[in-house]
């Protein structure tokens, strides 16, 4: 058996008089897939800020050795005026890490990322441009974990779906380990191979089959869940709730 | 007189170059007009230093750094944002500034002239200068990531809070050195208008510095020349800053064509 990559031990995070994630123990192997999910204010960013070491805790994080870590940030709003370009953000990276300088071309090539794209103002990029730049920000380094916090916040759905695929693709290829921050259940269901939910009451991890079922979203988001409908369309899983024509997710 | 002259021009070009630096990060970092401010912190320790018959200079610099520092703490401390930062110690220097300067040197204080300007003076000037620019070369890269976003610097590995500081100081000497030829008032001008030409102009990194500089450069020669062929003012502080004044006003007629 190996070691996991990541061991958390009796996390506590406090904000002044908050307490915003306590007593939380996990771990994670590498390979695996994580989502993080939770209602707002659960502690989902913070989470992944005190894995980066960004804001102080208690308790014990312990990365194996040889982790190598990237993040790609919550959507960032870059000023429109900004003169600065994805490649110059990008090669502020290479230099200050003294990465070998062909790197920034290849994960470049990887990505997609056209020469029209590199050379454009970071504050006149799309989000879904945007968020791949992040993305390709974060593999600078060869990082064989990355932690991603909510990569599709308000992205259309075929921007969002393309960002998925990428990142399950970069998963598959480099054997990555991938902790991500999710709204949506959906996605989670589909791509991720363990859950960790984060909720006021006691935090739980698993496979999705067994978190995502109705009592723990019930539980979770204090509220009855249509979600489950949307993976098991007409199965009347929840007592009493209604069906929306959309069967949207929650 | 005309050897001074000379020295304190090739100080004040080479000063415009670190200012028109410093003025396009702090202009990406969106402190321009806090910044502009900075240079009052040299107020206070001005006058005391003229009080008790002192080098100026080192009064200023003595308050100027004292006052970056506090900014600082006050930041990292309580969260405030730059601007509340430096508005709070930046009244306060004012109020100290304004109660023991005596009256027959304020208006040197305010507005440059502050003393000869000695091979010495010359020297560290240019020590200072050169240090600038090389720091904010040597910096170039973490800033610009802190600039985009200060959660991705850090998780990179940049110690944020530490290179905020050591901005503050790098901006804190460049004004230092503009003190002598500029005053306090008008310090930071040189700072704050290339810069903000330069973004009228271009809108990629390296024509936005190289723009700035020509600027600021421009500003610098054509001031002291006008100085001293036409207004004759004790200082060319006022003529240097008319003409940045004058460029930006150009960038924007050119920006609008």
């Amino acid at each position: 058996m190996t070691d996991p990559v990541l061991s958390v031990s009796a996390l506590t995070i406090v904000f002044g008089s908050r307490v915003v994630i306590q007593d939380l123990n996990f771990k994670v192997n590498q390979g695996d897939g994580v989502a993080i999910i939770g209602p707002n204010g659960a502690g989902k960013t913070v989470l992944l800020k005190a894995l980066l070491d960004l804001i102080p805790y208690r308790g014990e994080i312990r990365w194996s050795q040889g982790a190598r870590l990237g993040y790609v940030p919550q959507k960032i709003v870059a000023d429109r005026q900004l003169p600065l370009s994805a490649r110059d953000f990008l090669a502020a990276k290479v230099r200050f890490l003294k990465l070998p300088s062909d790197e920034l071309e290849q994960v470049s090539t990887e990505l997609g990322l056209t020469t029209q794209l590199l050379d454009a103002n970071i504050g006149i990029l799309s989000g879904g441009q945007f968020q791949k730049v992040l993305i390709a920000f974060a593999l600078l380094g060869r990082p064989n974990v990355l932690l991603v916090d909510e990569p599709t916040a308000s992205l259309d759905e075929l921007t969002e779906e393309r960002i998925y695929e990428l990142l399950q693709s970069l998963q598959k290829k480099r054997g990555m380990t991938i902790l991500l921050v999710s709204h949506d259940l959906s996605v989670v269901y589909r791509n991720a191979g363990l859950v960790l939910c984060l909720s006021k009451g006691k935090p739980c991890m698993g496979p999705p089959k067994e978190i995502l079922t109705p009592a723990m979203l019930e539980e979770l988001y204090s509220a009855p869940s249509l979600y489950y409908r949307h993976i098991h369309e007409h199965e009347p899983v929840i007592p009493g709730a209604k069906t929306t024509p959309e069967g949207k997710k929650c | 007189m005309l050897r001074v002259q000379g020295l304190l021009l090739v100080l004040a070009m080479f000063f415009s170059l670190a200012a028109a630096l410093v003025g396009c990060l702090a202009l990406m970092k969106r402190m321009l007009l806090a910044s502009d401010v900075i240079s009052h912190l040299a107020l206070p320790g001005i006058g005391i230093a003229l009080l008790l018959k002192r080098s100026p200079i080192v009064g200023g610099a003595a308050t100027l750094f004292l006052g970056t520092f506090l900014v600082w703490r006050l930041q990292k401390k309580t969260g405030l944002a730059t601007e509340s930062a430096v508005g709070v110690i930046f009244a306060t220097a004012l109020a100290i500034g304004a109660a023991v300067i005596p009256n027959e040197d304020l208006a040197e204080s305010l507005f440059g002239e502050l003393g000869k300007l000695s091979l010495v003076g010359f020297l560290s000037g240019m020590a200072a200068v050169v240090f600038v620019i090389v720091s904010i070369l040597l910096l170039r890269d973490q800033l610009s990531l802190s600039i985009l976003s200060p959660d991705l610097a850090a998780a990179t590995g940049v110690n944020v809070s530490r290179l905020d500081l050591r901005f503050l100081l790098l901006f804190s000497l460049t004004v230092l050195v503009g003190l002598r030829f500029m005053g306090a008032l008008l310090a930071s001008s040189l700072i704050i208008m290339p810069a903000a030409t330069a973004r009228q102009l271009a809108d990629k990194l390296t024509n936005f510095v190289l723009v700035a500089g020509a600027a600021s450069l421009l500003s610098v020669i054509a001031g002291f020349l006008l100085n001293a062929f036409l207004f004759k003012f004790s200082t060319a502080g006022p003529t240097i800053t008319m003409f940045s004044a004058l460029l930006f006003g150009a960038s924007l007629l050119v920006k609008t064509k």
